[in-house]
């Protein structure tokens, strides 16, 4: 592994993250993460479909005419993730239950469709393979990050474990719903954030708009 | 027609699929910034939404479901590990006759919505649509006020996302915040908003 590779597969890390930084693939993240364990079985099975289809589409690149490649790469995607699914319904019945229409929506994940067009298609197999495993771990660190702290607070435990005990059996936490619910997702993820490109700030948006001051009347 | 009416109030706002599912998130955040597309963009997922539902819904009962091609003799067949791969080839060909069409005699609205209609076969609120009506299992008028319902919650959610983004780029936000954190934070409160809804029925 030389040094472009390695960069290949941190840099989707933190640097440009899919979910923080590029906008994509966000629905999944707010959806399946009020538990950790269908979050991290969600993480799975995207890296194993993003990773699957970017290294098939890199092999039939030259093959690929490019009016209908949408078409072959939402086939190759979507026969991925049926796979996928019909595996999870073997195999993890509950957890399939829990993530409902999640994993077949894995379809329309615009990081899988995104890193096929913009990587998997233009570049040879040994990349496509890092950069999709890359963006894989990069979904997943925020994903179970989200998803711990959802957890924690929504419901005092972690992987169902009890980790702060309840007021209700005799501990002293009181659970906090509003991290169970809906806009508690998307509050984690935006104070994430705004933690990220504290940490990051080349990663900060330039503001539309500046109030300037033009000139002022000092009060006589 | 109560029950219906109860079902299109509940698609709209009770399981709003962008604040309550977090469906089509992507676009939702990458097109708010103005009224206008966002405007183009939700009639766009109202039509294709109306259309594709129902027409999913038709194939799941009489070609995909347990026993659905009983009417060839094939009573023991069950295809409906194929549905997904169906759902989004319906899609896109639903969004591909519907930009010819438009292109054909609506000139005029085919220019308005421009890159938007292609960009809705990847939007996931199309497919989640097609999906919960899978798991719910909603008949063919439940399935069109459902998909009608819903693809109006989500243009509603968006548009009034985007007239809040238009003011919003006028504050004094902090440096980290500036952007996308911003707009999670008001989606956020917007779908706290939206939470008071539930429990009404009609």
């Amino acid at each position: 592994m030389n040094g472009n590779d390695t960069k290949l597969l941190i840099e989707p890390i933190v640097d440009n993250n899919p979910i923080t930084l590029q906008i994509l693939g966000i629905c999944s993240a707010l959806a399946v993460t009020t538990k950790l364990a269908p979050a991290i079985t969600m993480s799975i099975a995207l890296t194993v479909v993003i990773v699957g289809a970017s290294v098939i589409i890199s092999l039939i690149r030259h093959h690929m005419p490019s009016s209908i490649r949408i078409i072959i790469q939402m086939t190759i995607i979507a026969s991925l993730v049926i796979v996928v699914d019909q595996v999870l319904q073997a195999f993890a019945y509950e957890l399939s239950k829990q993530l409902s229409v999640f994993v077949g929506l894995i379809i329309t994940n615009c990081i899988v469709l995104g890193r096929a067009e913009a990587f998997a298609s233009k570049n040879p197999p040994w990349p496509s393979f890092l950069d999709a495993l890359g963006h894989g771990l990069g979904y997943s660190v925020i994903l179970i990050t989200v998803a711990a702290i959802r957890e924690l607070l929504g419901s005092g435990t972690l992987l169902g474990v009890q980790v702060l005990p309840l007021l209700e059996d005799g501990g002293w936490y009181e659970p906090n719903g509003l991290m169970l619910l809906a806009p508690g997702a998307f509050f984690i993820i935006g104070l994430m954030i705004w933690g990220i490109r504290t940490w990051r700030p080349q990663q900060v948006e330039k503001p539309e708009y500046r109030i300037h001051i033009v000139h002022r009347t000092e009060p006589g | 027609m109560e029950h219906y009416l109860s079902l299109l109030f509940k698609a709209v706002f009770v399981e709003n699929l962008a604040l309550a599912f977090f469906l089509g998130m992507c676009t939702f955040l990458a097109v708010s910034k103005r009224i206008t597309t966002a405007l183009g963009l939700g009639l766009a997922v109202i039509v294709v939404q109306t259309i594709t539902v129902p027409v999913n819904a038709i194939i799941h009962q009489y070609l995909l479901q347990d026993g659905a091609l009983a009417w060839l003799g094939l009573d023991e067949l069950d295809l409906s590990f194929l549905g997904l791969i169906t759902y989004i080839g319906v899609i896109a060909a639903m969004v591909q006759i519907l930009e010819m069409t438009l292109d054909r005699y609506f000139p005029a609205l085919y220019q308005a919505l421009g890159i938007f209609l292609p960009l809705i076969t990847v939007n996931c609120a199309i497919l989640g649509g097609s999906l919960f009506m899978v798991e719910r299992g909603y008949d063919i008028p439940e399935s069109t006020v459902y998909g009608f319902g819903t693809g109006l919650g989500w243009a509603l959610a968006l548009v009034l996302l985007a007239g809040i983004r238009e003011k919003l780029k006028y504050s004094d936000v902090p440096d980290g915040l500036q952007g996308l954190g911003i707009t999670f934070i008001t989606t956020g409160l917007m779908a706290m908003a939206f939470m008071s809804f539930s429990g009404i029925s009609i």
